[in-house]
């Protein structure tokens, strides 16, 4: 009796809690389609505002923008995360290791507000030092997002590395492997799976970010949520309601098939577990 | 598999055929050079992220801190040169104190700073508040379910952040959804302003945060040994007396964790008080904002981050103690 109530109280929790985080998001979904141009009136079923999103040719110039700039961060950063990961994994103790788990560690909570502030400025005093980079850009951009994702990249590595079986690896080096080529042949395959959750976690993080590229951009480099950020801070307008639909059906989406990878690679091992225990 | 083995075979022929003496030597020659080569090859590796971060995280620290004390004049760059050659011989050091003397004289900055703190402590406690019995409840499901909820709660994540703020404005207005919802069931005659008051701030920052809440909660009652539970309940214990004197200590450092990765972050938070916040909601991140972008006062910017700092060192340093320790834990 005691737990039954109990847990019909923690159900409550639950689904309220649930309701919470997606009310907001299905509201936007759903408004989305309405005629009316007043976001909170129904005014009937239309998909129009998606065809004025497909017209705002400043939205989508940012869009663009935004995408290549994300892919390149997440791409330095999980080479850059990745090397991190394996210092903090593998080297063991060495002299400024405290002070470099600290810099890896400290974006992940760091108020965007103070890291885009001292990117900027390291950028403009690197200008007058060094006269490179010659104004803000996309470049800048790129440099100020690698670093602040980097250190999700490296948690999600190093909690990956933390976990691998290192009876492989050893067996390599037994048989002559170098390090590197240990590191190509062995490590990096056993943390794919890893890597490519840390290349779209620091995609998104990019994709999203307003603040520390408001700081770092320059005239011609507007990205997306900065032009969200403007138009939103005029009122609600469909189309970011638009905009948000098509956002949140891409990461459904990718979500469902990554979930799908993964179940069939599960799979996959576990019949050649089978396999291999039936043939011995 | 087969050629490794194959490997082995050749490996252990081609030692056995070699007279003792000169095979120790080769090898120990081979194990010397490896170890040499992976040494350079670990210094290569340790110091291309370590020079990233000193260059693009530890010496911009610097530079603000630097350019908190110079003065801000009209220029580009928009601050004076704190050290300065006078006729060539002379290094003239200019400390303008007066950026700090602001923040401690002008009462918006200290209102400002307060009300970051409490917005963001309450918020947290809200976050616990709402996190606790969520993760709690997801731990204890059964395995079949257990990824999928914890999928939706990732999921949010996923989407943009500004967009998920924005939804807040369409439910928050005066003419917004909750408001037409509580006219429509009769409960109010007019609409209750929520959009632009603290409250709505408060709603924002929950909101976003609270996967950062669940996460690390969930990790640890995940891990928890349920047998500690049952034992406590055959001895009598009641229930909710179990909870307090069992499950929550143990759930310590989820809770130490989830509410730093609330905590700090929110305190500096621009986004959710400029979009949702009024013009009296004033938060130390929105006024950083406005000294640089608005009053191109880049000097007391600068000061004001780094008396964010000087308020968020602890916490930092708190919340990266037990990210370490909960590394060292995995392994």
């Amino acid at each position: 009796m005691n737990t039954g109530r109990r847990s019909v109280w923690l159900l409550t929790a639950m689904i309220l809690g649930y309701a919470f985080l997606y009310g907001p998001i299905l509201s936007l979904i759903v408004y989305s389609f309405n005629e009316s141009r007043l976001v909170t009136v129904w005014g009937g079923f239309s998909t129009k505002w998606y065809g004025e999103l497909l017209q705002n040719q400043k939205l989508l110039d940012a869009a663009f923008l935004s995408l290549k700039i994300a892919a390149l961060t997440a791409t330095g950063a999980v080479v850059l995360g990745t090397l991190a990961a394996l210092v903090l994994v593998r080297f063991g103790r060495f002299r400024g290791r405290t002070l470099f788990s600290g810099m890896v560690t400290a974006p992940l909570v760091m108020p965007e507000v103070i890291t885009g502030l001292a990117l900027l400025l390291l950028f403009v005093a690197l200008e007058q030092l060094v006269g490179w980079p010659s104004g803000r850009s996309m470049t800048t951009i790129v440099l100020a997002h690698v670093t602040f994702t980097m250190a999700f990249v490296t948690v999600v590595v190093q909690s990956r590395l933390a976990q691998m079986d290192r009876s492989i690896e050893e067996a390599a080096m037994d048989l002559g492997a170098r390090p590197f080529k240990v590191f190509m042949v062995i490590t990096l395959p056993m943390i794919a799976p890893s890597l490519i959750a840390a290349w779209l976690l620091a995609f998104t993080l990019s994709l999203d970010d307003l603040v520390i590229a408001s700081f770092v951009s320059g005239p011609g480099s507007t990205t997306l949520p900065m032009v969200v950020f403007s138009s939103v801070r005029l009122g609600v307008t469909p189309e970011i309601n638009a905009l948000a639909t098509i956002i949140v059906a891409l990461v459904a989406v990718g979500i469902l098939v990554a979930a799908r990878i993964q179940h069939r690679q599960d799979k996959q091992r576990e019949k050649d577990m089978q396999r291999a225990y039936a043939s011995e | 598999m087969n050629e490794i083995s194959t490997r082995v075979s050749s490996v252990a022929m081609t030692t056995g055929e070699q007279s003792v003496p000169e095979s120790r030597r080769h090898r120990a020659r081979r194990s010397l050079a490896v170890a040499r080569s992976g040494r350079a090859g670990r210094m290569l590796v340790t110091a291309l992220p370590y020079l990233w971060l000193v260059l693009f995280f530890l010496i911009p620290f610097a530079i603000v801190f630097k350019i908190s004390f110079s003065e801000s004049i009209r220029a580009i760059p928009p601050y004076a040169p704190l050290f300065e050659m006078v006729d060539d011989t002379f290094l003239q050091i200019r400390l303008n104190l007066a950026n700090y003397m602001m923040l401690f004289e002008d009462r918006l900055y200290l209102a400002a700073y307060l009300n970051s703190i409490k917005i963001a402590a309450i918020s947290t406690l809200v976050c616990l508040l709402i996190g606790y019995p969520m993760a709690y409840g997801i731990a204890r499901s059964s395995k079949a379910v257990r990824n999928g909820l914890l999928m939706l709660i990732i999921l949010p994540f996923w989407t943009s952040f500004l967009i998920r703020v924005y939804a807040w404005i369409g439910l928050l207005k005066n003419e917004g959804l909750i408001n037409n919802f509580l006219l429509w069931l009769g409960l109010i005659d007019q609409p209750l302003p929520m959009l632009y008051t603290p409250f709505a701030v408060y709603v924002g920052i929950v909101y976003s945060y609270l996967p950062f809440m669940i996460l690390p909660l969930y990790a640890t009652l995940e891990k928890m040994d349920m047998s500690l539970l049952e034992a406590a309940a055959d001895l009598g214990c009641k229930p909710f007396k179990a909870f307090l004197t069992i499950t929550l200590p143990l759930s310590l450092p989820g809770i130490v964790a989830g509410s730093l990765l609330v905590f700090i972050p929110a305190v500096g938070e621009f986004v959710i008080p400029d979009l949702l916040g009024g013009p009296s909601t004033l938060m130390i991140g929105k006024v950083l904002w406005t000294d640089f972008f608005n009053n191109r006062d880049w000097p007391l910017a600068s000061a004001v981050a780094v008396a964010m700092l000087v308020l968020l060192v602890v916490p930092i340093m708190l919340f990266q103690r037990y990210q370490q320790r909960a590394e060292e834990a995995k392994r």
